[in-house]
């Protein structure tokens, strides 16, 4: 029977949803959850990973040892999982640490285009023999043998298998047919896909990966996550399920965590809205909706403008502060057309 | 001393920011390049000093240990780890030596900040370029405000001018990056963080600075602000402050963009310009001090 891993991401990438307010006892319920579903590798932490916690991108609402060691007093046979973008964290302060407090399983990830920043991260993870995945997030941005070339690095630094993200929620299935097959026919290690929701198509670019060839799937328990969402778990369990593959997982459990646990956490249904549409169509990181939101309404710009100016400008996941940038930038034009039209109206 | 003369200086590392070196060395009326040394014969950079008249050597610092006259600054543009065992070596030489690498072994070093103090040290640290481009916005943010508890920066530089040295080293540049702006700035916790971003064309080095504040003096900011800029373009030509301060989700926000000179690296290159023309800034600074009169 054909096998797919599927990686929670719940308690990682959900935490945009909700402001990265995740508390003690949301995280000890969903770990719970997680464990009794037979999931075998839960991550945990701020939303852009170890050391992301900032002002640039949002302050968590508990330290990462604190996320960490409360989701792991929960787990047994789950393994507890980490995730590290270099240039926001560090092995010094950031990995070393999270392995101290049980981590078992870390996902290194870089903009698709940057995959050798990986290489001090992954290669003191494997020497550890710490199981390592390499991750290219906003793979849209380039061609599939582009991103063989960046996973293949990734590859030679030891990790055991390499994840795609649609970050920006902006693949159609062909896209990730094209990609995914090519990865998985260049590769020795294992190929995963992480999608997003922003054109509706989570569930649909996720079946395609496996059919593709990818062995992993990330997602998030009832979709919980940046922007439109994530590949809604117990959806595409149960989609696997149907098409005939072999999961591993209690399916009531997966829909009770949804149902129980994580529609509380929740603050609004996970709905397609017309930031997330837009920032999908413009290939734009989903993370950036609320801080566009947020400088659309100080700057009195369109949040709609600065997401496809940042489409425009190719800003990537990490540079939430060039938001600020685009809309002062919008507000100023404005008021130039603004007082030019004045100028004009008076000549 | 060396009346009318040009103080001879020697460069170790011939990659980008050696070459970069190189070439403003060239245009300095106190300066001038004495030996460029790398480890590969056929590099590109000693090609590039060869054809310039030049004179090179592929022996690295060996080539500054058998003829120790041949120089009295000392660039290092290798690596943190290479600098780690040149650093004593040329020490006892009594070369003046400018660190470019983000070893944190010298006195750190921020022109606008601090050098005069430095002029008197056998070794001093260029930090990096994020350091050079926002530890004196933040020093200014702390001279206005007062008692800052809490300081990011966010760096942002084009994919093409992040070489090996910075890819390889990247948890160092956030570190050396973040002491820098303690030391500097008086400030108790500091966080940095560098994005490469791939865009083509390749986009111009952008620093943001936050600071959590709710409320500050915005137009007094201002002000020193465009006075910093002024005195910060004297050594840094293409050094820019691009917004007014403004205060955003409880957040203070300043932003800054370095335009290089285009001198070897095209102008987007503003990260490694910026460290460079404060390298040359300290070496012009050390040789009026001590060498010509």
């Amino acid at each position: 029977m054909k096998q797919i891993l599927i990686i929670d991401s719940t308690l990682r990438d959900g935490s945009h949803a909700i402001g990265q307010q995740f508390a003690r006892d949301d995280i000890s319920k969903y770990a719970a959850g997680a464990e009794k579903a037979g999931i075998k590798i839960l991550m945990v932490g701020h939303g852009n990973g170890l050391g992301a916690s900032s002002l640039q991108l949002g302050f968590s609402k508990l330290t990462d040892r604190e996320m960490l060691k409360t989701a792991k007093s929960q787990l047994t046979k789950t393994k507890l999982g980490a995730f590290l973008i270099p240039g926001f964290g560090t092995i010094e302060d950031d990995l070393t640490p999270a392995l101290k407090l049980g981590v078992q399983v870390v996902m290194v990830a870089s903009h698709c285009t940057e995959a050798n920043v990986t290489k001090q991260h992954v290669e003191y993870l494997s020497g550890r023999h710490i199981t390592t995945y390499g991750v290219l997030m906003m793979a849209h941005m380039i061609s599939a043998k582009k991103l063989l070339e960046q996973a293949k690095l990734m590859q030679s630094y030891g990790v055991s298998g390499v994840l795609i993200m649609d970050s920006a929620g902006n693949m159609l299935p062909e896209d990730v047919r094209a990609r995914i097959s090519t990865l998985a026919a260049g590769l020795k290690v294992d190929v995963g896909f992480h999608a997003h929701n922003n054109l509706g198509m989570a569930i649909a670019n996720s079946i395609t990966a496996v059919r593709a060839g990818a062995k992993i799937i990330d997602g998030t328990s009832r979709g919980l996550g940046a922007g439109a969402g994530n590949c809604q778990l117990e959806v595409i369990v149960a989609v696997l399920l149907r098409t005939g593959y072999k999961l591993d997982l209690d399916l009531y459990q997966l829909m009770d965590n949804s149902e129980e646990i994580i529609a509380d956490i929740m603050k609004r249904p996970q709905v397609i809205s017309s930031i997330s549409l837009t920032s999908g169509i413009a290939g734009v990181f989903s993370g950036f909706a609320p801080h566009a939101k947020r400088a659309a309404k100080k700057f009195k710009v369109d949040p709609r403008d600065i997401l496809i100016e940042l489409g425009k400008r190719k800003i990537i996941a990490g540079q939430e502060d060039i938001i600020l940038d685009v809309a002062m930038n919008i507000a100023q034009k404005k008021k130039v057309v603004k007082e030019n039209a004045e100028i004009e109206a008076l000549i | 001393m060396l009346k009318g003369k040009k103080a001879k200086v020697g460069i170790i590392g011939t990659g980008n920011i050696g070459t970069d070196l190189l070439f403003k060395i060239q245009r300095s009326e106190l300066l001038e390049c004495s030996i460029f040394a790398g480890k590969n014969l056929n590099s590109e950079g000693i090609k590039r000093a060869k054809n310039l008249g030049i004179n090179t050597s592929f022996e690295s610092i060996n080539a500054i240990i058998a003829h120790p006259e041949l120089c009295d600054i000392v660039f290092d543009a290798t690596s943190a780890e290479a600098h780690r065992v040149h650093a004593p070596i040329l020490n006892k030489l009594g070369k003046f030596t400018i660190d470019m690498t983000p070893s944190r072994i010298g006195k750190m070093c921020v022109p606008y900040l601090n050098l005069e103090d430095c002029l008197s040290e056998a070794n001093v640290n260029m930090v990096t370029c994020g350091g050079q481009a926002t530890a004196p916005i933040i020093r200014t943010i702390e001279d206005v405000e007062g008692n800052l508890n809490y300081v990011e920066i966010v760096a942002s530089i084009s994919s093409k001018s992040a070489g090996v040295g910075t890819r390889n080293n990247i948890d160092e540049y956030t570190k050396t990056t973040s002491e820098a702006i303690k030391q500097f700035a008086g400030v108790k916790n500091a966080k940095a963080i560098i994005v490469l971003n791939p865009a083509e064309p390749p986009i111009l080095m952008h620093n943001t600075i936050f600071v959590p504040l709710k409320k500050a003096k915005l137009s007094k900011l201002w002000t020193q602000l465009i006075e910093l800029e002024k005195k910060i373009k004297k050594y840094v030509p293409g050094y820019k402050i691009t917004n007014r301060p403004v205060i955003e989700n409880n957040r203070l926000i300043i932003m800054n963009q370095v335009i290089g000179r285009g001198d070897f690296l095209p102008s987007y290159a503003g990260n490694l310009d910026i460290i460079n023309c404060a390298a040359i800034e300290v070496a012009e600074a050390y040789t009026r001090k001590y060498l010509i009169h």
